[in-house]
């Protein structure tokens, strides 16, 4: 049996307000691939940089080897022989392969760089994964999946014991998926450990001998792979046992309110090479559509492509049976879509403008710049949906970024309700928000529905979905793989549809 | 097919743009082809070469300095006033290269620990030393220490019939030459690029952030101070009032030099380029006589325009690549 | 006597607008002016005093007043260019441009003088929409973008006048910078109605609202459907109209147009101006106010050193100390140590609105040098 490599016990740390990590363990053993999954906000990332030194931990002890360590920072953590592999790739675009691998630590004579001896350190580093490159090109001549294996070089010309890849395959499609596996194999031939976090369920059956799940900063459990079905590792993720899933009572809204059968948007095969497999798609007035599916599964790739941000190279797009091209957002909200993005403080707020201001700014923008709202209908505004939707704010002209994140989900939602939209495409409206505002925004996602409203409902939570939705169309690995209507809604049709072995099925 | 680096591109457009001046010159002019011209042109463009040299190491690492004008002034009128008072030229050269090192690494600490914009601590830069330098002596002073008059001039090299390299282009061959050293074969160089050209990157990567970046500008503080040595050489004075402007020069050549002016992209060699093709237009407007000196700058403009406009589109190819 | 009882009237009404300004963000700025004159007051001999002359008012703050009206208008573009995230640096030239072009067609043309001024307000507002097209067109840094025309702009400008100093006599050119309405500066009145206009035209309008939000989170704000582009264009194209009359006033008041030295350096006092006038160089929240406030305050401190006899050449150091004092008050890192000092300053200052001090990133720092 090979030995244990890593030993995490008791890991706990904090952040004003979240506990984020709660004395978790993690076992890793040489010559083993573990997977490490959970949902957003489990706390994979978290445990990573607690691991690597990026934060401090509150408390737990982390041993390499049987040694104790304690890193302050991820260059303490390479030394000790545990790389980090990001999803971004984070090299140096504009040097060389070589000098990426070897960039920090490179040979030197009298304080001069010795270039030669660079560039075979590199290709020694790659010839272990395998691969022979131009080590004198720029890095960013090369495919993302040839960068990432040229991080992984980097990690291994430190001699690391402990490679962490987080989340490496969410850019990479199926061939360079293969491609990387190989190596991955290889390394673990070699007595790597390999951590290795994705959110891609077939992968994880594909490559890992173990799987450890988070939720909500615990451990879940530790599991061996082939010992683990599907299911099981979906419930696990989400935090629903079998039974529970079974036993749910269905609370589902009513299906009365559907007004007519005429979709107000159409989606015919409309896809994005690399983002989103072709995919079809109906919303009707007074209808929630739920898109389910885990991260990473295409879902807000899907949002994007309907409101304009993204631009889809198939398929296409009808509005109230109009074939439409939307080159922008702008011209999206034309067509009276309203969009509340899954990044809040990214593509959401405008951080130091007030709650009025936030709230205003779609309706302003539709009207542009010179037929401005006046001062009293601004307050009106902002007054009638700080009372309508319960937003807390000492008063309208508080900054957003001191708001909640619940009541900034809130303006958001106030933001384009004012803009009288025809259909809501909401991302995760509920992420990171306390238990009293989500049961709010549920509440008048039915009540927009019996107005009339089209709404495309984007969650994580299962439970939600199943609640709220009258259609769900679910999603694994960038395609769509299901959909189910009224009574065939549940949590265990949607957890099976996307556990389902049925991804050379589904490909229509 | 030997595919060609695209980093290589824009020094390959200095170095045409180089030739295609020098060529232009050459066949209008009878003269202007002469080593004695070319010489001349180091000559005349040493002390903005040297603190262009200085320049792009900020630039490189995605900074900028705006200080560098004010610097060269400062250093001269400083050397000129403790020639005067009798101080030894060599301990009044210490001094100055000193305190330039120490003025930019001041600059280097506000940016890095208190993380201002560098626009603003190096424009803070500027005025102060431009006050200092009047405080030291509102007006010009003359050099007429021995070895200003007598030593410098015998510190040259005839390089070819009639064209004799003088010590002040020997400071800035001198000065490309150990930049290159430092930016191409020591890790410190290594880091200022990677710095440049993704610092969230270089930070996870275990680089030392902070103290490449506060060593930056004390090695431009002292190639600034160096231009101010060599302006000395050159003009035998220092005057508190000079060189207003001289770093928008500066921060010209090194883009004309082919330096990404967003950091991590560049060669020192190239700054040596940018500086000669801005001597360049200025001895071709001269030997021209009709054209008057406000080409220079409309060219140079121009040059910048295209430079900049070229890295914009291969950095834009770079990522529709990928 | 009669000076002592104006300046008790000054200073009252002074106090009472400091105090009416209390939880206002331009409070900063308007008490370092307070502060400054408070000190020209005591130590500066006649720095108060007025008198008049032909209906005229003459005195130290009058002077700064009309001497301030550049740097004050090109502030006015420059606060929304700063706004939008961006800054302008040809600011200097492009006034160059401007006098270059007005005193060509009154002197060598012969043309009228509002022909001359409307011309060279034209060309102003093309060259910022030059850099408006660099910036929001190709998408270029804006330090780089408007660095070509900062370059550039002063070769076309003596290009213009043909290196010539241009000097003209015009009444209607020289009356600009010079000449008197109500008994004061003209250019007070310049300064005043470009205030009120832009004033006009970003908040009684949304433009105010979409430069704001463009500059404080660009990304949300195509979201919302604002057009980024747009709004930076207008913002460039806008400062060079400020700097094209900024340009007019500077020629007129030397009745002469020196392409060679208007103007030189002033984009920086420009920047500086917003800065002191409370407006972050990341972009965001603009105060318009404030950075005409911000203007004044920087002439202020050029003419106190004026008016107590000091080289006018160390005059750049106390301007780089401001530099660095409105820096390190902005700067996070430093609010964050010095918070015990700050926080209850603040609290009793609190903006409507209220601008708490943020919280530190949560990340660890990894990058202090190690010995």
């Amino acid at each position: 049996m090979s030995t244990q490599l890593l030993e995490i016990a008791g890991l706990s740390k904090s952040f004003p307000g979240v506990k984020a990590l709660d004395a978790v363990n993690l076992v890793v053993r040489s010559g083993e691939i573990h997977a490490l999954m959970g949902e957003n906000g489990a706390g994979k990332s978290t445990l990573i940089k607690v691991l690597t030194g990026v934060f401090p931990r509150d408390a737990g002890e982390t041993r390499l080897s049987g040694q104790e360590i304690a890193p302050k920072s991820p260059r303490e953590a390479e030394a000790l022989g545990i790389s980090t592999v990001y999803q971004e790739v984070n090299l140096i675009p504009h040097l060389s392969v070589a000098e990426n691998i070897c960039i920090g630590r490179q040979p030197t004579w009298l304080g001069a760089i010795r270039w030669g001896a660079i560039g075979k350190r590199a290709r020694a580093a790659l010839a272990r994964l395998d691969l022979t490159l131009d080590v004198n090109r720029q890095l960013s001549s090369y495919s993302i999946a040839i960068q990432q294996m040229v991080a992984i070089a980097r990690a291994l010309d430190i001699s690391a014991k402990l490679l962490i890849l987080d989340e490496p395959t969410s850019s990479l499609d199926k061939t360079e998926v293969d491609e990387l596996f190989k190596k991955l194999r290889i390394l673990r031939q070699d007595g790597l450990g390999i951590i290795f976090i994705t959110h891609f369920l077939d992968q994880v059956y594909e490559i890992s001998d173990s799987i450890t799940v988070l939720r909500n900063g615990c451990r879940v459990g530790c599991f061996a792979t082939q010992e683990l079905p599907r299911i099981n590792l979906v419930s696990h993720m989400i935090g629903k046992t079998l039974g529970h899933v079974e036993a749910l009572e269905q609370t589902r809204a009513s299906t009365a309110t559907i007004r007519s059968d005429t979709p107000i948007l159409e989606a015919r095969g409309l896809g994005k090479k690399g983002t989103i497999q072709p995919l079809d798609l109906d919303i009707r007035p007074g209808e929630v559509v739920g898109l389910a599916g885990l991260l990473g599964s295409g879902r807000t790739e899907t949002a994007r492509l309907l409101f304009g941000v993204d631009h889809p190279d198939q398929g296409s797009i009808r509005i109230n049976s109009q074939p439409v091209k939307f080159r922008s957002p702008r011209t999206a909200i034309r067509y009276r879509i309203a969009l509340t993005p899954e990044d809040r403080k990214v593509a959401g707020i405008i951080p130091s403008l007030t709650v009025r201001e936030n709230i205003m700014l779609a309706l302003q923008a539709s009207r542009g710049s010179w037929r401005r709202l006046s001062i009293a209908e601004q307050d009106k505004l902002a007054d009638r949906f700080i009372n309508s939707l319960g937003i807390k704010t000492p008063s309208r002209e508080q900054v957003v970024r001191n708001l909640s994140g619940g009541n900034q989900q809130k303006v958001l939602l106030a933001r384009w309700l004012a803009t009288e939209p025809k259909l809501f495409i909401l991302d995760e409206p509920t992420r990171g928000i306390d238990v009293g505002a989500k049961a709010e925004i549920e509440k008048l996602i039915q009540s927009l529905r019996q107005d009339g409203l089209a709404v495309l409902f984007i969650s994580s939570e299962l439970e939600e979905v199943v609640r709220q939705s009258q259609r769900v169309v679910v999603l694994r690995d960038r395609r769509k793989v299901d959909e189910l209507t009224e009574a065939a809604i549940s949590e265990q049709a949607i957890v099976e549809s996307i556990a389902s072995h049925s991804s050379e099925r589904a490909e229509a | 097919m030997i595919r060609l680096n695209p980093k290589y591109i824009p020094l390959l457009a200095t170095a045409v743009v180089l030739v295609a001046v020098f060529g232009t010159g050459a066949a209008l002019y009878p003269n202007f082809g002469t080593p004695r011209v070319f010489v001349n042109l180091l000559n005349d463009n040493a002390f903005v070469g040297v603190a262009a040299v200085g320049e792009s190491f900020v630039i490189l690492s995605g900074g900028i300095d705006l200080s560098v004008g004010s610097m060269v002034a400062f250093v001269g009128i400083l050397i000129a006033k403790l020639l005067q008072v009798g101080c030894d030229p060599f301990l009044a050269m210490g001094i100055a290269l000193c305190a330039g090192t120490f003025a930019g690494a001041v600059m280097g600490c506000l940016i890095h620990f208190f993380e201002m914009p560098p626009f603003l601590v190096t424009l803070a830069g500027l005025f102060c030393l431009r006050g200092l330098g009047f405080v030291i002596y509102p007006e010009s002073i003359g050099i007429d220490h021995p070895f200003y008059g007598e030593v410098l001039p015998q510190l040259s090299i005839l390089v070819a019939p009639k064209a004799v390299l003088p010590f002040t282009a020997m400071c800035f061959l001198a000065s490309v030459l150990v930049a290159t050293f430092i930016a191409s074969f020591t890790r410190f160089g290594r880091n200022i690029y990677a710095i440049g050209s993704n610092e969230n990157s270089a930070r996870l990567m275990g680089l030392p952030i902070g103290q490449t970046k506060i060593l930056t500008y004390a090695l431009a503080g002292f190639f600034s101070a160096a231009g101010g040595v060599v302006a000395t050489f050159y003009m035998q004075s220092g005057n508190p009032a000079s060189f207003v402007g001289l770093e928008l020069d500066a921060i010209a050549s090194v883009v004309i030099g082919g330096t990404l002016l967003t950091g991590g992209v560049g060669f020192i060699p190239g700054t040596l380029m940018g500086v000669l093709i801005l001597g360049l237009i200025q001895t071709l407007i001269n030997f021209n006589g009709t054209l008057n000196s406000w080409w220079t700058k409309i060219v140079i403009g121009v040059l910048l325009l295209i430079f900049i406009v070229l890295q914009k589109l291969i950095s834009r190819r770079a990522v529709t690549q990928l | 006597m009669s000076d002592s009882l104006s300046d008790l009237i000054f200073w009252i009404a002074f106090a009472a607008i400091l105090l009416a300004l209390r939880r206002q963000r331009i409070f900063w700025t308007v008490g370092a002016l307070a502060l400054l004159l408070l000190f020209n007051q005591f130590f500066t001999p006649g720095f108060f005093h007025l008198q008049i002359l032909d209906g005229h008012l003459y005195g130290s703050r009058i002077d700064v007043l009309n001497q301030g009206a550049k740097v004050m208008l090109l502030s006015l573009g420059m606060v929304l260019v700063i706004a939008t995230g961006g800054v302008d640096l040809s600011v200097g030239a492009v006034m160059a441009i401007a006098a270059a072009v007005s005193s060509r067609l009154l002197v060598t043309q012969h043309l009228p003088a509002g022909v001359a001024i409307v011309a060279a307000l034209c060309i102003s507002v093309l060259a910022g929409a030059w850099n408006g097209l660099l910036v929001a067109g190709f998408g270029i840094q804006p330090i780089v973008a408007t660095l070509v025309l900062m370059v550039a702009g002063r070769g076309i400008a003596q290009l213009i006048t043909e290196g010539q100093i241009i000097n003209f006599l015009d009444p209607t050119m020289v009356y600009l910078g010079n000449g008197h309405l109500f008994g004061l500066p003209f250019t007070l009145t310049l300064v005043v109605v470009m205030l009120l206009l832009t004033h006009f035209l970003v908040r009684r309008t949304a433009l105010g609202l979409f430069i704001e939000s463009v500059g404080d989170n660009d990304e949300a704000s195509r979201y919302s459907g604002i057009n980024a582009k747009q709004v930076k264009f207008l913002v460039y194209t806008f400062s060079g109209l400020c700097a094209g009359l900024a340009g007019l006033v500077a020629c007129s008041n030397i009745k002469s147009a020196d392409a060679n030295n208007i103007g030189l350096y002033l984009e920086l006092d420009a920047i500086l101006a917003v800065v002191v006038g409370g407006t972050s160089l990341q972009g965001g929240r603009f105060y318009l106010v404030g950075a005409v406030v911000g203007g004044l305050f920087i002439q202020t401190l050029t003419t106190t050193f004026y008016a107590k006899n000091v080289s006018s050449d160390i005059a750049p150091v106390p301007k780089a100390l401001v530099i660095i004092a409105v820096c390190l008050l902005q700067s996070e890192v430093f609010r964050a140590r010095l918070a015990w000092v700050l926080s209850p300053l603040e609290k009793f200052l609190k903006p409507v609105g209220s601008r708490l001090p943020r919280h530190l990133p949560t990340t660890a720092r990894h990058d202090s040098p190690k010995s």
